[in-house]
């Protein structure tokens, strides 16, 4: 499978991150080496398995519906990039 | 002043005797007998600290200061019976992407390194329970993204047994503290091999413990289904304490498991006569280098000898194996990795005039490449078009992977393999191409794959010196068997007493 320069810039916007035009090649590139390599699944005896989604067995797991309040603000608020008062700062959302 | 004055204090033979090469057992035996006190071993990893850290680089925030005044605190509460914990005092060494309240927790990353957490993770109240002492944050791989800690954004660091090779990764910095007596133990977090591989690569034991045994809230998520907690140590009877003191069920981590608690401890019996050992033999193929299948084969030597049944078996999954974890680890760690937005905590772009930018800017710049390269490929395997090729599909050969194992369990307490085909390799022979950095998993992803835990232990050094790592598999659940057959390899050949290493380049 090839993966075309357009595909890998798609999946940068989605993945949120920007990539420079110098890493645009190396990423095509590595990404590519991967995707061969992962491509032996496709020839794993698998007919008729179900999916395994966690390393548990499958189950739910319920608790009540109660608020935990975590009472240190400070600590919480010390990591922010930017904040005022009591809360986090960010650009204008609604313009 | 002589700076080795609290290193070395007389023991009974009146041979001087370096505190810092015991083990967590012998220590709690010396300070039990009063012939050491828990300020005088502090005082000595500290001092190590000071002596070897410059050559092996495993700290990202060393604590060896804050530890001295603390183990004096805890010195007098222990001395007045406030504290009667059994290893009150007994320092440690974390992992940096365990959260610990007050010192930073920086996953390696530009993205973290300046984050307090404001909550100790359960692993970290269990070790302050217990009144153990923080000796510092150890370097890993950017959040756990590697196998050589070389991607850590902060520095490099090196391997006690040839500064010029890697500890291993992703828990280089808690292996290669543990390996030069910085530390005495240390936790390390194990994905894909993170624990064992580099605990191969530096001559000690590590623990991966089945997936739910230990609480994962408070570690940084890499890949949720895969990540597990463990002991990295200088011994097997360390493992077991550490693993008493780390596991148990805790409603806030829900993938806990509410489990009777066991006493690790109690199955340290030297003794593995009948214990039923399967050797797959496709672990021993091509690719593993010749010294490391020379070791491993009088490995299953001595087991024999030791009165073990092992037998020859089939386990045709490796290749599978490695590849769907690297789909499903990148997948999770593409999702898990998508609250990292300059928000809330962690770096945020100067370069911005909306919030799309500072989502953007901040990830683009506050990632490292590998982290990002997973980020694509997770993305890539999840996205409309290509989840059925490779996400569905490795979903599937997880249950292939699980059911393998399950039949071989039906036969074997035990599976034997290398930890990892080849000694530690020289720094930058592998960074640039991550696909051969991703070879060096190969023995070990399985095992998170279908959540069952796994152990190594040295068995060996190659022709250069450099140790050899074994792995032993276990069915879920059963670290006892595991720490019993570990154990007694262990005591008949005497890895510890025979090598140790020197800090030397070659």
């Amino acid at each position: 499978m090839q993966v075309s320069r357009e595909e890998i810039l798609h999946i940068a916007k989605l993945s949120n991150l920007n990539l420079k035009e110098e890493e645009i090649d190396t990423y095509l590139l590595h990404l590519q080496d991967i995707l061969n390599f992962a491509n032996i699944v496709s020839k794993a005896p698998v007919e008729g398995l179900d999916e395994t989604i966690g390393a548990n067995d499958n189950y739910n797991v319920f608790r009540k519906d109660e608020v935990k309040v975590f009472e240190d603000n400070e600590a919480l608020l010390q990591n922010a990039p930017e904040k005022e008062r009591n809360m986090f700062k960010i650009p204008k959302v609604i313009q | 002043m002589d700076p080795h004055k609290n290193l070395n204090i007389l023991c009974e033979e009146g041979k001087q005797m370096d505190i810092t090469k015991l083990t967590v057992h012998e220590l709690q035996e010396k300070l039990k007998a009063k012939e050491l006190t828990i300020t005088e071993i502090t005082k000595a990893y500290a001092d190590n600290i000071e002596k070897y850290e410059k050559d092996v680089q495993a700290f990202i925030t060393p604590l060896g200061n804050e530890a001295v005044k603390k183990a004096e605190e805890i010195q007098e509460k222990v001395e007045n019976g406030e504290i009667n914990t059994p290893l009150a005092g007994i320092p440690i060494g974390i992992k940096d992407n365990i959260c610990t309240k007050g010192v930073r927790t920086t996953c390696a990353s530009k993205m973290l390194e300046n984050f307090i957490s404001p909550y100790n993770a359960t692993v970290v109240e269990k070790l302050e329970e217990q009144n153990l002492i923080n000796l510092g944050k150890l370097n890993m791989d950017e959040f756990a993204m590697g196998a050589s800690t070389e991607y850590s954004y902060f520095q490099k660091t090196r391997n006690p047994w040839n500064l010029n090779t890697v500890p291993g990764g992703s828990s280089g910095g808690s292996a290669a503290a543990v390996a030069s007596n910085m530390v005495p133990w240390a936790l390390g977090s194990d994905t894909g091999g993170s624990i064992r591989q580099p605990a191969s690569f530096c001559g000690i034991v590590g623990l991966k413990p089945t997936y739910g045994l230990v609480s994962r809230y408070g570690l940084v998520a890499f890949a949720s289904s895969l990540d597990q907690i463990g002991p990295i140590t200088k011994d097997v009877e360390d493992a077991a304490i550490l693993l008493n003191i780390i596991t148990g069920h805790d409603e806030r981590d829900t993938t806990s498991v509410n489990k009777e608690k066991v006493d690790y401890t109690k199955a340290l019996k030297n003794d593995v006569k009948g214990l039923k050992i399967g050797i797959p033999k496709q672990y021993f193929g091509e690719g593993i280098n010749p010294e490391v299948k020379e070791k491993l084969e009088e490995a299953i030597e001595k087991y024999k000898e030791l009165g073990a049944t092992v037998e020859e078996c089939s386990l045709d999954i490796a290749d599978y194996a490695l590849a769907t974890y690297y789909i499903i680890a990148c997948a999770e760690a593409s999702s898990n990795l998508g609250r990292f937005d300059g928000i809330r905590y962690g770096y945020r772009t100067e370069n911005f005039s909306n919030l799309k930018d500072i989502y953007r800017n901040s990830r683009s710049e506050g990632f490292g490449s590998e982290v990002k390269r997973r980020i694509i490929l997770g993305t890539y395997v999840l996205s409309s078009g290509y989840y059925d090729a490779y996400y569905k599909k490795a979903q599937q050969v997880r249950t292939l992977v699980k059911r393998e194992f399950d039949k071989a369990f039906d036969k074997y307490d035990v599976l034997l393999t290398p930890t990892s085909p080849s000694v530690a390799f020289e720094i930058g022979t592998r960074s640039n191409n991550p696909l051969e950095m991703y070879l060096a998993d190969i023995c070990t992803v399985s095992v998170n794959i279908a959540g069952l835990p796994g152990i190594s232990v040295p068995c060996g050094v190659d022709s250069k010196g450099m140790p050899i790592g074994m792995q032993l598999i276990g069915n879920r659940f059963s670290e006892e068997t595991l720490i019993n057959a570990a154990y007694t390899y262990e005591q008949e050949v005497k890895f510890r007493e025979k090598y140790s290493p020197e800090f030397k380049k070659f």
